[in-house]
């Protein structure tokens, strides 16, 4: 929690929208939480972040629990001889010592059945849950439908 | 005329090994579903959001920048979408010689969803194109592009669409120039097409 706050303390001291939200639990922190305005609620919305893991035992993100979402899950998107497909991804690793993107093209977190409109500027909650280190919520900033990254930095970039 | 039982014997032989052909072109158009580096006119007459059927000709003098998707796609469509983009405002007053077309491979569902607001929400210049089956079938065998509808009880609908998400440049005569894989920069497909326009 201090951690949180301390964090927030650098956003105002650093300006509007600069700097990423970082959440820890255990030995994972998670930062760069952000995705994309939506047209309405028909359509599956999307999330994407970063979890880095400086301990020493492996862990993965099992799933996540958002109220902007009655259906949110994890996918991938798999490339095969050029062809995209999208399944279900049970667990997202996250390797001892090293982190993990949900990205353009890669990991992400899918959203369906939206509760609400997703609105660009705006932030909603999405809960993190981990096989060994538990559940940490983050705030997800939702940026122009056509972001292809966070528009803030993490504190060391 | 009568066929000896050797004779239908052997045309039974033959007619199981074109079947095996079939299935093997089948399969290796499937299994290596990128476009060719060889010149072919890719043709579509597809409806747009208004029901007007659109093809090459409605293009005169311009190059086209063509990806097939869908708009329930989260995570490529709207990747892609977005560097079609920011390419076009890149190119500043050379974008009047560049028509994206976003091609629908799911287009049913797409236009109850909205064509239009889908492909507008990115840029005003991308044309939303959804046909039938039959028509959306042909474009994508004409631009030698795989897609299938896939069930899954972790999709919205209950199904998602595989696809190929590269973009395609087509020139203003028809030609296929080449194609853009998944992820290329905007930066590089700006100046693909700037050393062209």
């Amino acid at each position: 929690m201090k951690r949180i706050f301390a964090t927030l303390a650098l956003i105002a001291a650093a300006g509007p929208a600069l700097a990423c939200e970082t959440v820890t639990t255990g030995s994972l922190e998670v930062s760069r939480a952000w995705s994309r305005a939506s047209i309405g609620t028909a359509r599956p919305g999307v999330v994407y972040l970063t979890i880095r893991n400086s301990g020493t035992a492996d862990d993965a993100l099992i799933s996540i629990t958002t109220p902007a979402a009655d259906m949110p899950m994890l996918h991938q998107t798999v490339m095969t001889d050029g062809i995209a497909s999208m399944p279900h991804a049970m667990e997202v690793p996250v390797p001892a010592g090293g982190q993990v993107a949900l990205e353009p093209g890669g990991y992400h977190a899918m959203l369906m059945d939206l509760t609400q409109v997703l609105k660009e500027g705006e932030t909603f909650p999405v809960t993190l849950t981990f096989r060994d280190a538990g559940e940490v919520t983050i705030p997800v900033t939702v940026q122009n439908i056509g972001a292809s990254a966070p528009t803030c930095t993490s504190p060391d970039e | 005329m009568r066929l000896s039982k050797l004779q239908k014997g052997l045309w039974a032989l033959a007619a199981v090994a074109l079947m095996a052909v079939g299935a093997a072109v089948v399969f290796i158009d499937r299994s290596s579903p990128s476009v060719e580096q060889a010149e072919f006119r890719p043709t579509f007459a597809l409806p747009d959001a208004d029901g007007r059927l659109r093809s090459q000709a409605d293009f005169p003098g311009k190059h086209l920048l063509v990806f097939f998707g869908f708009t329930n796609c989260p995570d490529i469509c709207p990747t892609t979408l977005a560097e079609v983009a920011q390419v076009m405002d890149d190119l500043g007053e050379l974008s009047d010689d560049v028509q994206p077309l976003f091609i629908s491979i799911d287009p049913e569902r797409d236009r109850e969803l909205g064509l239009d607001e889908y492909t507008e929400a990115f840029h005003p210049s991308i044309l939303g194109l959804a046909g039938d089956a039959a028509q959306t079938r042909a474009a994508a065998d004409s631009f030698r592009i795989y897609y299938e509808r896939e069930d899954s009880a972790d999709a919205p609908d209950g199904y998602a669409m595989s696809h190929s998400p590269a973009l395609y440049l087509i020139s203003p005569e028809g030609d296929w120039l080449g194609q853009f894989t998944y992820g290329t920069p905007a930066s590089e497909i700006l100046a693909e097409l700037k050393a062209r326009l």
